[in-house]
């Protein structure tokens, strides 16, 4: 048993209390349940939801950032995924784009696969992007402080992650409606 | 030998405006090139380089990702579950190390099935010629924005100039 578990907020309750903070910013959500709950919490058109290329979320979102850098642009993430496609935390650490977000769900585990273990209970995400040059970096355990500590990174100049605690918890949530090339002209529309 | 310079600039008339990657030896002068212009976003990987480009194309750029072919291996699964599922296309611009089974022995098993292993991917490519390069470049503009997927431009070693010539 993993010692924070039971304590936590699930990863949905936490894309619930995000997405009430968040209006019109790219959100570029990465692969599996994390997209399918977003869709199903509150769809925009702003939301890029993936549903390949697991490890690519922050480096789209990147892409987006610089292409656009008066663009505040967030990218919700999990641990298997920053794991998988961790070089971009040092990417994102020597560019140092202002506008960029990273949000990190961090249940340390594979969900969607079926709860497979990773290893973000010993290994510190958080610190690893402090380490590669993220600005601000924040971990939270709570609903309370994770609204006070998004709040404030929205204010701030990035690079930023918000690594969030969360427990396993999975919402039942549809795969995502929209074809994906309707997805990428929806997402090319929203954020022109 | 096509000049860094004026291959930077034949990319830039047809409209590329993202240049990321991550380096090989016979990119080295093209690279110098678009770093000389500030115009080069260094990947650390080639996935990494493929997501910021497909990032970039759809915040309003005309994205190239430059690589060695060994690259093309660690961007497969990027390519094929981003690029061609959502439509995104991207002008990949790759070296081809261990064309004619010349070059150290890490590059000769992808030197040799690198056209197949493009076609099979369903990626269109074409090798870059100093005799065609007007028309090479064109069909890479057309492939690009009519098909709206990764295309390929293969470049062997001596036709760009390098770093070292």
């Amino acid at each position: 048993m993993r010692p924070e578990e039971g304590t936590l907020i699930s990863r949905a309750q936490a894309i619930g209390a995000l997405l009430e903070l968040l209006t019109d910013q790219p959100v570029v959500v990465c692969n599996g349940f994390p997209s399918r709950e977003t869709q199903k919490i509150a769809d925009r058109p702003t939301h890029f939801y993936m549903i390949g290329s697991m490890g690519n979320a922050p480096a789209i979102a990147l892409g987006v950032a610089l292409a656009k850098p008066d663009k505040q642009v967030v990218t919700f993430d999990g641990d298997g995924n920053v794991l998988m496609g961790m070089g971009t935390l040092a990417t994102v650490g020597a560019l140092k784009p202002k506008n960029f977000i990273h949000v990190v769900f961090d249940n340390e585990v594979y969900g969607t696969t079926g709860n497979q273990p990773t290893i973000s209970n010993v290994v510190p995400l958080e610190k690893v992007a402090k380490a590669a040059g993220y600005v601000n970096v924040v971990r939270v355990l709570d609903r309370e402080d994770l609204v006070y500590e998004f709040r404030e990174l929205l204010k701030k100049d990035g690079p930023s992650m918000l690594l969030i605690k969360v427990n396993e918890f999975q919402e039942e949530a549809e795969r995502i409606a929209l074809d994906p090339p309707d997805l990428t002209k929806r997402f090319m529309k929203a954020i022109e | 030998m096509i000049d860094g310079d004026e291959f930077v600039q034949s990319l830039q008339a047809m409209g590329v405006n993202f240049f990321t990657g991550v380096p090989d030896s016979i990119l080295g002068g093209i690279i110098a090139e678009l770093m000389n212009r500030g115009l080069y976003v260094p990947a650390v990987r080639e996935d990494e380089a493929v997501g910021m480009a497909a990032g970039a194309y759809m915040a309003g750029k005309m994205p190239a990702v430059l690589m060695q072919n060994s690259g093309l291996g660690t961007s497969l699964n990027t390519l094929i579950s981003l690029n061609m599922i959502y439509r995104q296309p991207c002008i990949l611009i790759v070296s081809w190390r261990g064309y004619g089974g010349k070059d150290a022995p890490e590059h000769l098993i992808m030197g040799q099935v690198l056209p197949q292993l493009l076609d099979t991917m369903t990626i269109p490519h074409r090798t870059l010629s100093e005799k065609t390069a007007k028309e090479d470049l064109a069909w890479v503009a057309d492939v690009y924005h009519n098909r709206r997927i990764p295309v390929a431009l293969l470049i062997t070693k001596g036709v760009v100039k390098g770093l070292h010539p």
